[in-house]
């Protein structure tokens, strides 16, 4: 309606906007830039909206808090001020709604003063070597100073550390020299992950970010998801770097040095040699991995497509023990268990649902798993010189490669984990652009590229591969027939919470492979398989919540969890920065990757077919493979 | 009763005075403040859990208001001002030096046997009465080195008494 609008002029431009929109929102819709901080496109209203968007209402942000003071925009880097015209002094635009007709100006000598004194006040307290920093060219300080001309000349700059020297140890590393107190971090913990890690303690110049009791971030009730070094604007938060040690395994001449390769690194990592957002360099990436001295490079897809036969055979059982036995013990609805963010959270948050987990490892641990088994013993390597690095999109996986349970085969399943920044940085040490190269395909025996391990990338994507498996072996079709070229889209998108279901019309013989589970598919004719996903575990909240009221998600037979927004390709080890178009832009790339693939089907992944007849031969969920693919879980504090 | 179940009891009890939503927060850290001179991290996570504030934002509620604290501190909180209306008067320097004197503590300090901690504070409001200084929520104006060492005399035996009353 246009009557309700408001015509403000911005440097001259025109602009119609609703009542409260702020001037710096107002400014970015014609184009107009205005340097920030503390603001991000994933914490601007608009954004936090459509994250939650089933309820536009602000109360469902906040975990089952209530509305909480986090929810406000900061204005704390002042870095925004414009004039406007009539009204004294400088305004911070992203703190100033529009309610009148008014005449904006971004850009004059005392705007451009006033932004550099206060760059040059930062840095009057900003103790580090930029060099040095993790965020060195990326970092949106360094950027702006650069920009505005800072110099040290009028406040100087510290020469000694205002703080303790960074966390080492921690997964997510906090260094307070580097924080300008922007409360991005804050913000994301709080609206996006629902955690509440962290806040601000004490006030004016003695505030700093901290977790409860100023305790480090190990000691925190954190979930290492690692939004917060996403959207920190300086190298205040970074992940723990283990590149050097994956460094001294490559030059060890003893070690045979193995990497997997998780679909979200892939469709990222080429925004970190200047690529759109959106570019596949799979196949690149390979050639570049194999050059700088990794001896196998495989698919993490393999394990992916694993998973799907360890969980989907799980649920079978579930609910043919829940359905049919009509045995209390078989928790429903059951949970994803691949992203280690989330397990952290429900560990921590709704411990008295840790039975609905499904038992299967991550693709991460399972690829893991059998490479220091089956892989070794089939090509008679010595597991215990096996060196097992991933390369995942996230700093979660850290700490799940950590957990001291992950070793049922004598040897850690996964040495290092690293995330798609530090694989980046590795490459550049080298000397590799990784865009230029040529294509290489992966190692076998795991290096059948396949859809539905590509698609485990994105929200939706473990539950697509999930149900396209499910289906065709419930039902003995195709699940063509069902879903066009087998994309079951009513599981896609980024809504924060989605819903789907199917009803299961007919059924089949029980394929060999699961015979052992169950004798026979009738039970499940004419049933409606009901499931869920959510993505941001503030929205793995609004799921909880609703099972513990009884409402529709406690219907539901099988729920996706990923903790981070958009999924693993949005995840906290992905390249900086991250936001909305960015996560949309790499989840095309995967769907395109899974389209574009022949095998788009766990079960019929030739390679996951040939370790069920040679080495887990009695299939899923039986006594080897729960041994070596799946794991436990325990509550925290 | 363990400690933990003591602070619980006493959380749902100020719940009941203040309500359960989060506009209950301040006031019940600042009864619990008042209790016990300081609120514990047991105290932090009760009301965390009491009121559904997450635990975190309690902690930063509690630090950021300087009449809180989140480390123990004496029965006694002296809070001497600082302001220059104060600071001009004859007495008080002699008044702070009584205090250091009588207490062994500096700024900041609790000590040993807790009954006393020693704060600075901005303005008090009492200007045109200095020196002042507060006593936990009571405020003694026109110090003078005597007068301190009388007030401080007089909390050490009402603590004392409180303790043997226990």
């Amino acid at each position: 309606m246009d009557s309700e609008l408001i015509a403000v002029s911005i440097d001259g431009k025109e602009v119609k906007v609703s009542p409260g929109t702020t001037v710096l929102e107002a400014a970015r819709a014609v184009g107009i830039h205005i340097p920030t901080l503390c603001h991000h496109d994933d914490l601007c209203s608009e954004a936090l909206y459509s994250q939650t968007s089933s309820t536009p209402h602000q109360g469902e942000h906040s975990h089952q808090h209530e509305e909480s003071a986090m929810l406000s925009t900061p204005s704390s880097c002042r870095l925004c001020l414009v004039e406007v015209e009539g009204l004294p002094k400088l305004h911070a635009s992203c703190a100033l709604p529009i309610h009148n007709a008014m005449t904006v100006r971004t850009t004059s000598t005392a705007i451009r003063h006033a932004r550099r004194d206060i760059l040059e006040l930062m840095m009057s307290e900003h103790y580090g070597d930029c060099f040095a920093c993790a965020r060195n060219g990326t970092c949106e300080l360094q950027k702006l100073c650069a920009d505005y001309g800072v110099t040290s000349e009028r406040f100087g700059r510290p020469h000694e550390p205002l703080f303790e020297k960074a966390e080492a140890g921690n997964i997510i590393v906090r260094d307070q020299n580097k924080c300008i107190l922007c409360r991005r971090c804050v913000r994301m913990c709080a609206l996006y992950q629902g955690v509440y890690a962290l806040t601000t303690e004490g006030r004016g110049d003695h505030s700093r970010i901290a977790t409860f009791m100023g305790r480090e971030m190990q000691d925190a009730a954190c979930i290492n998801c690692g939004q917060c070094i996403n959207r920190c604007p300086t190298g205040a938060l970074s992940e723990r770097d283990d590149t050097e040690a994956v460094w001294h395994a490559i030059e060890d001449p003893d070690k045979l040095v193995v990497i997997q390769t998780a679909p979200a690194p892939r469709a990222a990592i080429g925004e970190a040699f200047g690529c759109e957002p959106g570019t596949p360099l799979t196949f690149q990436m390979n050639t570049a991995l194999k050059r700088i001295g990794f001896d196998k490079v495989f698919d993490t897809n393999f394990s992916a497509d694993l998973t799907i036969m360890e969980e989907g055979s799980e649920l079978i059982s579930r609910l043919y023990k829940a359905l049919v036995l009509k045995d209390n013990s078989a928790a429903l609805p059951q949970f994803t268990s691949c992203s280690p963010g989330w397990i952290k959270f429900i560990e921590h948050f709704y411990p008295q649902y840790l039975p609905n987990l499904s038992s299967a490892k991550s693709p991460q641990q399972m690829m893991g798993a059998v490479l220091k088994t089956y892989f070794a013993e089939k090509n008679g390597w010595d597991p215990s010189k096996i060196v097992s690095v991933s390369l995942m999109p996230c700093t979660a996986k850290k700490f799940e490669a950590g957990r001291p349970e992950m070793d049922s085969s004598g040897y850690r399943d996964v040495d290092y984990a690293i995330t798609t920044r530090e694989m980046a940085r590795m490459f550049k040490q080298a000397g590799v652009d990784v865009p230029k190269l040529d294509k290489t395909d992966f190692d076998s025996p795991f290096g059948t590229p396949t859809g539905s391990g590509v698609i485990f990338g994105a929200t939706g994507g473990v539950m697509e591969a999930a149900l396209r498996t499910v289906l065709e072996i419930v039902t003995g079709e195709k699940v063509e027939s069902m879903f066009d070229h087998a994309d079951i889209k009513p599981v896609r998108g980024f809504d924060g919470v989605r819903m789907a279901e199917v009803k299961i019309e007919k059924v089949g013989p029980v394929p060999e492979i699961l015979s052992h589970l169950v004798a026979d598919f009738e039970w499940l004719k004419g049933a409606t398989l009901r499931v869920g996903l959510a993505h941001g575990t503030v929205n793995a909240i609004r799921v909880m919540k609703d099972i513990e009221e009884g409402g529709p998600l406690s219907k539901c037979h099988f729920i996706e969890f990923m903790a981070c927004p958009g999924g693993c390709l949005g995840g906290g080890g992905q390249p900086i920065p991250t936001d909305q178009d960015i996560r949309a832009a790499r989840a095309k790339a995967l769907y395109s990757e899974d389209a574009a693939y022949v095998v788009r089907k766990s079960h019929e992944n030739e390679d996951v077919l040939r370790i069920y007849r040679e080495f887990f031969k009695e299939g899923p969920c039986s006594h080897k493979s729960h041994e070596l693919l799946h794991t436990h879980y325990k509550e925290r504090v | 009763m363990d400690a933990q179940q003591t602070l619980r009891t006493e959380v749902e009890q100020l719940v009941r005075v203040h309500g359960r939503g989060r506009t209950a927060l301040m006031p019940i850290l600042q009864d619990l403040n008042r209790a016990h001179s300081y609120i514990s991290e047991d105290a932090m996570l009760a009301v965390s859990d009491a009121l559904n504030v997450p635990r975190a934002e309690v902690y930063g509620v509690a630090t950021f208001y300087s009449y809180f604290s989140v480390k123990p501190r004496g029965t006694y909180v002296i809070r001497v001002c600082r302001t220059i209306s104060c600071a001009k008067q004859p007495d008080y320097h002699p008044a702070i030096a009584a205090l250091f004197d009588e207490l062994g503590i500096g700024f900041g300090e609790t000590t040993s046997d807790g009954i006393f901690s020693l704060e600075q504070t901005n303005c008090a409001g009492m200007c045109d009465q200095g020196p002042s200084m507060m006593v936990n929520e009571d405020v003694y104006i026109h110090l003078t080195e005597a007068s301190v060492r009388t007030i401080l005399n007089e909390c050490r035996h009402a603590a004392l008494a409180a303790k043997k009353a226990q």
